[in-house]
């Protein structure tokens, strides 16, 4: 906190990068201007605003800073695009969509499995092993999270989630464990351990589902039962942020608890340099006396565990139910997420929010626009993961070991 | 080791930035074993612990495996006797030794057909593999080529039937290069890892084919504005065919266009130039630079002739037995990672590919819901039980066995 209080002060008001973010805010406020609860219906204040943010943009791209400075340009020209585009549809229909409440909370809904996915993959890939299985681990998770908890049920009443939990995070990890001997110790192309891992995930979980639940589907009074809503009387009256706030998931508050642990244990404790060095440079940590293997070893299974927690949040805290392959790529996006947050734990939360969003967004855009226009959307974490690792916008690369197995010698 | 040997190996550490480190990814003698008895080991493996699922439910495996076999049709090679066989385009028959219109026949054509696709697909990753990428993109290669298939086969109706069929494969295939060539020119030019740029592309694939072919979509049916399906094409862009009913899925001639994808593929990898480069900067992209390969270009040129075969693949399923695409169609369909598994196991050989394209074809097509008997077991969990083999393939196939061996030895040893 001092340091983010002592960056603000030390901020140059005319240095071309405080411009080049100054644009990007312009870009984005000329499309905001258009939106509820302002709804500007005159097409001169976005372009005004856009045109401004393009000329900051310019300015500071002129001045040496031009990933900055071309980032506010593109912001200008969306803003003009879409700003313009607002204000000739109809405020009825721009009503029904943007309800910022309710997005702001479909934001969080739809982040929360992805930021399990994306913190279980940084431990993974932080410690030198890729790990394309995040999204069989998730699977896995949200099978065997409502697998156990149906069996809970029965004996742990309204805890039979917390043994959900446990259940789930353990399936998530004896897939790592896999994962974990086939990459680190019999020293398999780990891509191909990872693809194999998620075929495994969605073979045995549909195999199993179909044999128990195949003819009627799980049972239907897991809401009642599910991971809890976390209710804060006291804040459901405040504006824009009680209804957002107000009852969320256990599993939302969890997962930034999660993301905070994430970072001081990476990055402010000596366990965490420890994985980061196995990552960046192997043979290094050897010398000084670290196990490679065993942060390996520790780092892959902990992340089955933390993907698999993300699937259980979405099969027993969200949508109460379970079908074959019902995580449909979430586990994709997440390691998108991880890419786009280039291995770090808030850009990472940062890229989980924007595709969260992207994702609530294409929810809404169906009830006012047909159904069309909602499914473009669902390709835009991907489009946006591909600009970053192609270095548009600041090149996206991972921990220097990432994919070689490790020879000791 | 002394100080300086010690900072002499950090200095020669790979660089954080910069272009793709040099590294030999696949061990292509798979096991240590000859010739194909790694794979077939694997592949007896796999099935076994197929079984063990199969009997963890209570049901017989041989008796499960006995009816998808039967289902495949592999079975009709063994069914001989005294038949006729119709001489295609003339009026004559002669004598032949099995039965061209059994049903185990008719289930042989539906094997076939599933395998033309599965013979492309794993193409498009063998290929990539050859030149050191691993292109786990056939998934989207195949889709964008079945999208163009659609999209050229339902418009241009009046068109000469056969250029109207060259004119969708070609279109299918260059749209899989151009959209393969996305990642291979990301690879070539910034280092981004193909595996990456490939899993997004095939997301970003599903979901512009949703896009597409859903209600009010471009390429939705003009007919019913309520089902999410495109136009089927023109009859002259269906591929003719050659065995079995034409309207009852018949086998069509794309077999034969996988068949000569094979040799294409073969030929280029073992006999061209390209070839030549495409494998040295496989085995070790920095001695190819070295030999004065430009291993940027064959980076591209790779990916691009993978999407290649991934998008004739699309274009072959279209035209040769599917003739249109659904919006449901497209998340579901598993054939370019069906592709991954046979290009894996065939150790990314020509003859190998073929082989396991056909073993997964068959093992696809005897476990659908049109093939196996819901008494003996249920078409959906044997589905799965597909899907759990494959992962299994893919897992065991890349075990290198004399490495395992040796460690092992050492550490007794020790």
């Amino acid at each position: 906190m001092t340091a983010m209080a002592a960056r603000l002060t030390r901020v140059e008001w005319q240095s071309p990068k405080t411009v080049g973010i100054v644009g990007v805010f312009l870009g984005a406020l000329a499309f905001w201007l258009a939106l509820p609860p302002l709804a500007s219906r005159t097409v001169l204040l976005p372009i005004l605003i856009g045109l401004l943010a393009i000329a900051a943009g310019i300015w500071a791209a002129s001045r040496g800073v031009t990933r900055l400075g071309w980032g506010a340009v593109a912001a200008g020209l969306l803003g003009i695009v879409f700003g313009v585009l607002a204000t000739r549809s109809s405020t009825a229909n721009l009503d029904t969509v943007v309800v910022w409440s309710a997005l702001g909370a479909a934001t969080l809904r739809y982040a929360t499995p992805l930021i399990y996915a994306a913190i279980g993959g940084l431990y993974c890939e932080r410690s030198g092993v890729v790990n394309v299985a995040l999204e069989g681990m998730l699977l896995t998770g949200a099978f065997f999270g409502i697998w156990t908890i149906i069996w809970a049920h029965s004996w742990a009443g309204g805890f039979a989630w917390v043994v959900a939990l446990v259940g789930a995070a353990l399936a998530g990890m004896v897939l790592a464990a896999i994962h974990a001997v086939w990459s680190i110790s019999l020293k398999v192309d780990q891509i191909i351990s990872g693809t194999a891992l998620n075929f495994l995930a969605l073979g045995i979980t549909g195999y199993i589902f179909i044999d128990k639940y195949g003819d009627s589907g799980t049972p239907g009074n897991i809401t009642d039962y599910g991971i809890p809503d976390i209710h804060i009387n006291f804040l459901q009256n405040w504006y824009f942020i009680g209804p957002i706030l107000g009852q969320l998931n256990l599993m939302i508050w969890l997962s930034f608890v999660l993301l905070i642990g994430t970072y001081v244990f990476v990055f402010r404790t000596p366990y965490g340099l420890r994985l980061r060095s196995v990552g960046e440079h192997p043979r290094a940590a050897d010398t000084v006396g670290i196990s490679v293997y065993k942060v390996r070893y520790i780092a892959v299974i902990a992340s089955g565990g933390i993907a698999a927690l993300g699937g259980a949040y979405l099969s027993i805290g969200f949508v109460h139910s379970f079908n074959e392959n019902m995580t449909q790529g979430t586990g994709f996006i997440g390691l998108a997420a991880l890419v786009f947050g280039k291995w770090r734990p808030f850009p990472t939360w940062g890229a989980t929010l924007l595709f969260g969003f992207s994702s609530a967004l294409a929810d809404r855009l169906p009830q006012a626009y047909g159904n069309q226009w909602g499914t473009l959307f669902q390709a835009l974490p991907y489009v946006l993961t591909i600009i970053a690792v192609a270095g548009v916008i600041g090149r996206s690369i991972g921990p220097a070991a990432s994919g070689r197995p490790y020879e000791k010698q | 080791m002394s100080d300086e040997l010690v900072a002499e190996e950090f200095a020669a550490a790979p660089p954080p930035t910069g272009p793709p480190e040099p590294q030999q990814r696949f061990p292509f003698r798979f096991g240590g074993l000859s010739g194909a008895a790694g794979p077939i080991i694997t592949t007896a493996f796999a099935f076994l612990m197929g079984g063990v699922a199969v009997a963890v439910i209570g049901k017989n495996p041989i008796k499960v495996y006995r009816a998808i076999f039967d289902g495949t049709g592999l079975n009709w090679f063994f069914h001989f006797g005294s038949n006729s066989i119709h001489v295609p385009f003339t009026s004559n028959h002669v004598w032949f030794w099995w039965n061209t219109s059994s049903i185990a026949a008719s289930n042989l054509q539906q094997t076939l057909l599933i395998t033309t696709p599965i013979i492309c697909s794993a193409l498009a990753l063998a290929f990539a593999f050859r030149c050191g990428l691993f292109n786990i993109g056939g998934q989207g290669q195949y889709l964008v080529g079945s999208y163009f298939a659609v999209w050229i086969g339902t418009s241009f109706v009046h068109l000469d039937p056969i250029l109207h069929i060259v004119f969708c494969l070609v279109a299918g295939s260059l749209a899989g290069a151009v959209f393969a060539g996305i990642a291979g020119i990301l690879k070539a030019t910034v280092g981004a890892h193909e595996v990456i740029t490939t899993i997004m592309l095939n997301w970003i694939a599903v979901w512009v084919g949703e896009w597409l072919f859903g209600q009010q979509g471009p390429l939705q049916n003009s007919t019913q504005p309520s089902i999410p399906v495109s136009n089927d094409i023109a009859d002259g862009a269906k591929l003719p065919v050659f065995w079995g009913p034409p309207l009852l899925q018949g086998l069509s001639i794309g077999i034969f266009i996988a068949l000569a994808a094979l040799i294409v593929y073969w030929i280029v990898i073992n006999r061209t130039t390209l070839g030549f480069e495409v494998r040295s900067v496989g085995f070790n992209p920095e001695a190819a630079r070295y030999g004065g390969v430009s291993v940027a270009r064959s980076y591209f040129l790779a990916m691009a002739i993978s999407g290649m075969f991934g998008g004739l693949g699309g274009a072959l399923d279209i035209t040769g037995w599917e003739y249109r695409l659904g919006q449901l169609d497209i998340p579901a369909n598993q054939i370019g990672f069906i592709g991954l598994a046979a290009a894996l196991l065939g150790r990314n050989t020509a003859i190998g590919v073929g082989a396991a394209s056909l073993l997964f074809g068959a093992l696809l097509n005897g476990t659908s819901g049109r093939q196996l008997d819901p008494s003996i077991f249920r078409p959906d969990l044997a589905g799965n039980l597909t899907t759990i083999i494959q992962g299994l393939v893919i897992l065991f196939v890349g075990l290198n066995l004399t490495t395992i061996v040796a460690g092992v030895r050492r550490r007794r040893r020790a």
